[in-house]
């Protein structure tokens, strides 16, 4: 006996195999992501209250490039709709067209994951120093160094440290914050002076921590998601000669988790950089 | 089969995508906005964020994810799913704020 | 992602004139009763294993701090001074303690459960080819192998296993050892986030394979109750498995990248303050953990229900009594499962208002469990029972089963719970479960079964023998847990409760009148004798089971037990594909002694 509804429908379920097969497994991933939104829910609904950074534990707002993460928004829907597109362009048996929707997807998924990777840069050569005289600032580290602590501080023997603060303050009202980018006059700090210092890793609070855990998630469904496709741009297209309905099925299916992964990003987004 | 769209019916889905893709340009192109507006309560803040992405995820589930036009035994499951996840936020929240206060 | 692909392998497997290798036969197979039967040998040798680290703990309660004899000396070679001189360190007894659960329920009974008895019968009974996806099958089979390798390879490195309990709650499990970097805990995640993914691969597969490769005829209400528990089982995996990887992935964090998702500010670690930002909340460990764990020990018993109910239905040879009040209650349990979760967590100090709220729903998941177990005792009325070695077991897991669910309720209450949690009253409660319960059912399977697998039946002599001397040495260890529990002894003590040093006071007539009594301690002697006689009667199991699978009595049907479920009505041992015409189902999975029937049983796929 061979399997059956590998490709044609069930009668009473209308559906086949893998149509299940993806459904099932986004109903887990829901519960996975479900429980990290749950987490950043209470996380921050326990955060102390009042301004980050004069009181550490309360919850910082606005660090994060919003117009980047804008952006890499409008980078993920667009390749959504490119994927529907080159499962719309199999339907109508227009070859050609889904390998060039299937291309842009792929193209988008790597633009998004790059813009990912050039946001979590930026996150790590940003620091926040505390010092003796209850100064806290934010800003850069002259040669924009990434993950130094004091610890760095002592292992390289550096006596005063070239930090560029930012101008404008972290948590300031909304709006103020991504504009300002001109730093203020600075002098080297004496390492002395430094009670603490450190980038905007996990460790250094838990926004970060989750805002990392998050999007480090979510980047690697992007990961995922993109390795199939690819495997179905190439590779596996050759399916599309020897039996085009099973193919068309899974492109569906790929596009299916695409979307998935899109449809958490858009609660990520106003989630994590805007609220 | 239902899913075996001839091809003018395809052509109708995608104007659909199409202006589904514009809706979700124009939706984070609101939250980004509202953003900057900057309202004085958070919860309101919070309260139109969270139903723009509603509303957002429910276009893409709904139109790029066909979920319009599901069969039952998928709206059965997502269903069960939705209730699940719901009392594992709502229960968990309502269990950790509610704790017993001692009067002095 | 999910888009099958088994054409080749299928074309492979029916050409017959090429012969599969070893490898692609036995090793990588895609084939369902392979993967049953490779998930079946697997975990049992995990239950033994499991078995075992008990059995060690079991000298260090008896004999606080003496050297194990024989294998003291072994346990110094192998794991170094947490073994000195052949002495149990508390260290070791902790690693012992947490990885005994680790192992028993996640790679012990739930992959035989689930993934072995699951594989092998469900696609059978629901007359399919195989489940839906093989190769996935296969992956969740690997996946679950490497799971239990870094399991296992992590009592060995520095520092030992994981010592935090099966629940690991934190903070703790992130400060155990601080002298590692990577250190058991660490692989405990791993190996549970490999284990999370094989668990989440099988669920999708059982259900879709439920839901679309029914054979002709076979309509829900059609379906073997083994199927339903099955069908259950699968959708509490699938749906309470995530968030506990949520809460892995970010305990991970916690222990590698020194995040503070699970710790709270000011937190200090001998005298010393711990260097992390804090913010986070010990609390939502608990929560995520519990949301798996309570659904969790339904995985552990539900197929074990399955089991019990098709062995029950054959041997007392008429339809099992309340078929529709069974599938009613089984999908019942499975959807409060899920709103239960936090009466394990009734000393965190949770509020009168959210506390009644899960006592309530404690309660009432009570009610489907006794329905079940209600229905299951009504199907003996009347029967004529066959007392083969299967029902035997079958017929035992009902009062253990029994003893454990009402044992169970004290414990949904908030007040009682006070008083005996982290007792050996719980102990003995959820062990009677899955020991007695859960263990007994799933032998009762492995007797049940055997024939169809190897064409052998098991012997039928040291079968009984092994079931009289099981039960026997079952309730000589458990029983008198309850009473240890409801005296006041705690859990997870490495020197047997004798923390509780009065009693040792008492009988010697020094110091205070407080404290356990010596009685209550000396039982520890008992069980642990009664722990090691248990272990030297599954003997003549392992024997048995590799005697009988060569010499053991041929079959001289394809269904020796005359029953009617459609797994009997293939070649034995079913061949790849599984049948060999395109079943068509008629009737329902019980049709026993029907009234004008030639025979005392009609198979469902037989039209009159
Ligand atoms: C039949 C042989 C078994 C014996 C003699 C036995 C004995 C014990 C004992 C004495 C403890 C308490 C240890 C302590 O608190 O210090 C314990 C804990 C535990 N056992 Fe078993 N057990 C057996 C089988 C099982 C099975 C089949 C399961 C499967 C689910 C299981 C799951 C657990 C769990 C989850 C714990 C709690 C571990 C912890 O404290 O974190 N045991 N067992
Ligand atoms: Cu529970």
């Amino acid at each position: 006996m061979e399997i059956p509804y590998t490709v044609e429908a069930r009668k009473d379920t209308g559906l086949y195999n893998a149509k299940v097969g993806i459904w099932l497994f986004l109903a887990s991933e829901v519960m996975l992501f479900g429980a990290l939104f749950s987490s950043y829910i209470l996380l921050r609904v326990g955060a102390a209250s009042g301004d980050w950074p004069a009181i550490s534990l309360a919850w910082p707002h606005g660090l994060l490039n919003i117009p980047i993460g804008t952006f890499n928004t409008a980078v993920l829907i667009s390749s959504s709709i490119t994927v529907v597109m080159a499962w719309a362009s199999l339907k109508m048996h227009d070859f050609g067209k889904f390998k060039l929707y299937m291309g842009l997807t792929l193209l988008c998924a790597l633009g998004f994951v790059s813009i990912k990777t050039y946001e979590y840069h930026e996150k790590f050569t940003h620091y926040e120093v505390r010092l003796q005289d209850g100064k806290i600032m934010t800003g850069h580290i002259q040669g924009s160094p990434m993950f130094w602590d004091l610890k760095t501080l002592a292992d390289k023997k550096i006596t005063a440290l070239d930090f560029h603060p930012d101008a404008a303050k972290h948590g300031a009202k909304a709006g103020e914050a991504p504009a300002a980018k001109e730093h203020a006059k600075h002098a080297p700090i004496p390492v002395g002076e430094i009670t603490y210092l450190s980038a905007f890793v996990p460790k250094h609070h838990t926004f970060f921590a989750i805002y990392f855990t998050l999007t480090a998630l979510h980047a690697l469904h992007v990961i995922g998601g993109a390795l199939v496709m690819a495997f179905l741009w190439l590779p596996g297209a050759k399916m599309w000669k020897t039996d085009p309905e099973r193919f068309t099925n899974r492109v569906e299916t790929a596009g299916l988790f695409w979307h998935f992964v899109d449809l958490v990003w858009i609660f990520l987004f106003p989630v994590l950089y805007l609220l | 089969m239902s899913d075996n769209h001839s091809t003018a019916d395809l052509k109708k889905h995608i104007r659909t995508y199409m202006l589904v893709f514009l809706a979700l340009l124009v939706g984070t192109a609101i939250t980004v906005g509202l953003y900057y507006v900057h309202f004085e309560s958070v919860a309101l803040t919070v309260s139109i964020a969270l139903f723009v992405a509603s509303i957002k995820s429910f276009l893409v589930a709904g139109f790029f994810m066909h979920l319009i036009s599901e069969k039952k035994a998928i709206y059965a499951m997502l269903f069960t799913t939705a209730v699940f996840f719901v009392s594992l936020m709502f229960l968990t929240i309502w269990a950790m704020n509610d704790y017993p206060v001692i009067k002095p | 992602m999910q888009a099958p692909s088994h054409t080749a392998e299928h074309a492979h497997g029916h050409d017959a004139h090429h012969e599969p290798g070893f490898l692609t036969k036995y090793i990588f197979s895609s084939d369902h009763k392979v993967i049953g039967i490779q998930y079946g040998v697997t975990s049992l040798i995990f239950l033994f294993f499991g078995f075992a680290l008990m059995m060690l703990m079991r000298w260090q309660l008896a004999n606080p701090n003496t050297a194990i004899p024989v294998f003291g000396k072994m346990l110094e070679a192998l794991l170094g001074d947490v073994a000195k001189d052949g002495i149990m360190s508390p260290d070791l007894y902790n690693s012992f303690g947490a990885m005994h659960g680790t192992i028993m329920v996640f790679l012990a009974i739930v992959p035989l459960a689930f993934g072995a008895f699951g594989n092998f019968v469900v696609p059978l009974q629901i007359g399919a080819p195989d489940m839906a996806f093989p190769r996935i099958n296969m992956v969740s089979y690997q996946a679950y192998f490497l799971g239990g390798v870094v399991m296992f390879i992590s009592f060995f490195i520095p520092g030992g296993a994981a010592k935090s309990g099966w629940t690991s709650y934190s903070p703790l499990a992130t400060v155990a050892d601080l002298a590692h970097r990577v250190n058991g805990q660490t692989l405990w995640l791993l190996g549970m986030v490999l284990l999370i993914t094989s668990s989440l691969l099988g669920a999708v597969n059982f259900i879709t394979t439920i839901i679309q490769l029914r054979a002709k005829g076979m309509s829900w209400m059609r379906l073997p109750f083994f199927v339903w528990a099955q069908f259950v089982t699968g959708f509490l995996l699938l749906l309470a498995f995530p968030p506990l990887e949520a809460a892995g992935i970010m305990q991970l964090m916690d222990n590698l990248f020194q995040t503070s998702f699970f710790l709270p500010a000011g937190l200090s670690v001998s005298g010393n303050p711990l260097p992390v930002s804090g913010g986070g909340s010990p609390l939502l460990w608990q929560h995520l953990f519990w949301f798996l764990g309570h659904p969790e020990v339904y995985v552990l018993i539900l197929p074990g229900m399955g089991i019990v109910c098709e062995i029950i239905a054959c041997n007392t040879r008429k339809p099992i009594w309340g078929y529709k009040a069974l599938v009613n209650s089984v999908l019942a349990i499975g959807f409060i499962s899920f709103i239960v979760w936090a009466h394990h967590m009734y000393l965190t100090g949770m509020g009168t208002k959210i506390s009644t709220f899960f006592q309530t729903t404690t309660m009432i998941i009570s009610i489907p469990s006794v329905i079940i177990l209600t229905a299951l005792f009504l199907s003996l009325w009347g029967g004529s029972i066959r007392f083969n070695t299967p029902m035997l077991f079958a017929l035992a897991f009902l009062p253990m089963f029994g003893i454990g669910g009402l044992t169970g309720l004290p414990l949904g209450f908030n007040a009682t719970d006070i008083y005996l949690h982290d007792t050996y009253y719980v102990i003995a409660h959820f062990h009677y479960v899955v020991a007695p319960g859960t263990i007994f059912a799933l032998f009762a399977g492995v007797y049940y079964w055997f024939p169809k697998a190897t064409g052998r039946h098991m012997n039928e002599f040291w079968g009984k023998t092994h079931f009289v001397l099981s039960l026997i040495f079952m309730n000589l260890i458990f029983m008198p847990m309850f009473m240890q529990g409801l005296a006041g002894m705690q859990r997870r003590m490495a020197d047997g409760g004798a923390t509780y040093s009065m009693a040792y006071a008492k009988e010697n007539n020094t110091g205070t009148q407080d404290g356990l009594s010596p009685k209550i301690i000396k039982m520890n002697k008992t069980v642990s004798h009664a722990a090691w006689a248990l272990g030297v009667v599954q003997i003549p199991f392992i024997i048995n089971f590799f005697w009988s699978m060569k010499r053991g009595r041929k079959v001289t049907s394809d269904n020796p037990w005359e029953a009617t479920t459609l797994e009997w009505q293939t070649p034995t041992p079913p061949p790849h594909g599984n049948f060999t015409t395109t079943p068509e189902v008629f009737r329902g999975p019980y049709d026993y002694s029907v009234p004008g029937h030639k025979k005392d049983f009609t198979p469902q796929n037989q039209k009159v």
